[in-house]
């Protein structure tokens, strides 16, 4: 299980670097949509099946379709990757990449100073474990998330609908 | 023979067993090619194909030898690698949600704790087959296809998943086997849960975009809609795509809905188990190759509000009655 969880987190690393670095922008969507595959087989493997579903059900299955919708209304050509490739200059990636090259260092020293040696994978967390803590200790969080989805939705009606006719 | 200890043993046969049931639904799919042509021209009242040896069995053979030979001609205005991945998408994506059918007792790849999950999280991702095949192609009409494709995939995937939930709900479990099971000591779920069985279907048309829901590739209209760019084997592959997730469908209906490999004189005959799964499965199929013969096109504003303005408010109906009668039986 532990050489699952590295090599899908290793996958998920790659994948969101290509994400970055790609020009063209259903590409980087495609590298985002392994991405999110992969960290569902980081789900899998350390034992929260069902979460990892989900993650591919609404991730994967459904908001990355509607980013890939959008791309290809846009139809974006090649002009769009030559204009990606004159922004993405080292001037402006050096600046971030170092200092995010230092907090990764003390992500990594903090990690490596004093390791836990907790093992992975200790429990298997099924659905119903999932539902009963949702409704649960975390019920005010799932009615505050419902609130504030009831409130896109209505707005989205509210722009999509059709004027009355005059 | 030191190595050959009995967990290996049972390691190779289960991956045997895998291969067997990879191979017949790849198998079926291919035949249902030549299937689908004599009973459409069976119920259209015209011949089909009769040439190529007796009752025209050999026509799928020929099909096959000419798909094969074909030139297998990429577009040089397509985007390569996507126009590449997407026919593999298509095929293998339903393929492998086949793993969690379970056919007989003992045969099934695997046996999931969230197997119905894993066949929605395998249903999401098929669209990105048609997705990516429209606009790899740089073809107008491919594009509309593909978007009419997926704004039809995520609407009707909505109630695909919420119609098995009073299922879920009344077994307590995503698991396929515990769901097969639990039909044999009470009811198929045909009877308690019509409502689910029909937009399940409905959806698992859509969702396939076989014919009444088939605006994604409507020749009138679209001239192929996104695979109209495709020769050869890629375009091979999303034919065969199209015939699995009938099939898919098909076992999935049989196994939700009408008690899985479950029928009469199965204490005496126990290999029986799999020629009541097959007939099963095979009476769906049947459905949906009639649905194609006798049913004319909707138009596409008609596909979309049905899903939204009918289908789903019956999904949530049908949750809702479930989940209090569940309640109220404990």
């Amino acid at each position: 299980m532990e050489f699952a969880f590295y090599f899908s987190s290793g996958a998920a690393v790659v994948a969101t670097l290509r994400v970055i670095t790609a020009s063209n922008p259903i590409h980087a969507l495609l590298y985002l949509v392994v991405s999110l595959l992969a960290v569902a087989m980081c789900f899998f493997s350390l034992g929260a099946p069902f979460a990892g579903a989900l993650e591919i059900i609404v991730y994967a299955g459904a908001i990355m379709v509607l980013f890939v919708f959008v791309v290809m209304m846009l139809n974006l050509g090649p002009t769009t990757s030559s204009q990606e490739r004159a922004w993405l200059t080292p001037m402006v990636w050096i600046g971030p990449s170092a200092l995010s090259l230092v907090l990764l260092l003390q992500l990594l020293w903090t990690l490596f100073a004093a390791p836990t040696h907790a093992p992975l994978a200790l429990t298997s967390v099924g659905p119903k474990a999932v539902g009963v803590s949702l409704f649960g200790p975390y019920l005010l969080a799932v009615e505050l998330a419902s609130l504030l989805l009831l409130a896109a939705l209505v707005a989205a009606y509210h722009l999509g609908r059709h004027e009355a006719k005059e | 023979m030191s190595w050959l200890t009995p967990e290996l043993i049972d390691v190779i046969v289960q991956v045997l067993k895998a291969i067997v049931i990879l191979l017949v639904v790849v198998v079926s799919g291919a035949l249902l090619s030549f299937v689908e042509r004599r009973l459409l021209g069976l119920w259209q009242d015209r011949y089909g194909p009769n040439r190529v040896g007796p009752f025209g069995m050999f026509q799928l053979g020929a099909d096959m030898l000419k798909m094969f030979f074909k030139e297998d001609w990429t577009p040089p205005f397509a985007d390569k690698p996507i126009f590449t991945l997407a026919p593999v998408v298509a095929m293998s994506s339903l393929l492998i949600a086949f793993a969690v059918v379970p056919v007989t007792p003992t045969w099934g790849v695997a046996d999931l704790n969230i197997g119905l999950l894993f066949f929605f999280a395998m249903a999401g991702l098929t669209v990105y087959a048609v997705l990516f095949a429209g606009w790899s192609s740089n073809n107008k009409f491919a594009l509309l296809g593909s978007l009419r494709a997926s704004a039809q995939t995520v609407s009707y995937e909505v109630f695909l998943g919420l119609s098995l939930m009073g299922i879920v709900a009344q077994v307590g479990s995503f698991n396929m086997r515990d769901i097969v099971e639990y039909q044999q000591e009470h009811l198929w779920f045909i009877i308690p849960q019509f409502l689910g069985f029909a937009t399940f279907f409905i959806a698992g048309v859509a969702v396939t975009h076989r014919h009444p829901f088939d605006q994604p590739e409507a020749e009138q209209e679209l001239a192929d809609g996104y695979h109209i760019e495709y020769a050869g084997m890629k375009w091979g592959m999303f034919f065969v795509g199209e015939y699995i997730g009938i099939v898919l469908i098909s076992a999935l209906l049989t196994t939700l809905f009408f008690g899985g490999w479950h029928g009469p004189f199965l204490d005496a005959l126990p290999w029986l188990s799999f020629f009541w799964f097959a007939l099963k499965t095979g009476f769906f199929i049947m459905l949906f190759i009639l649905l194609r013969a006798s049913i004319p096109r909707p138009r596409y504003d008609q596909v979309m509000a049905f899903s939204w303005k009918f289908c789903l408010p019956l999904t949530l109906i049908n949750l809702l009655v479930t989940g209090a009668l569940v309640l109220a039986a404990q």
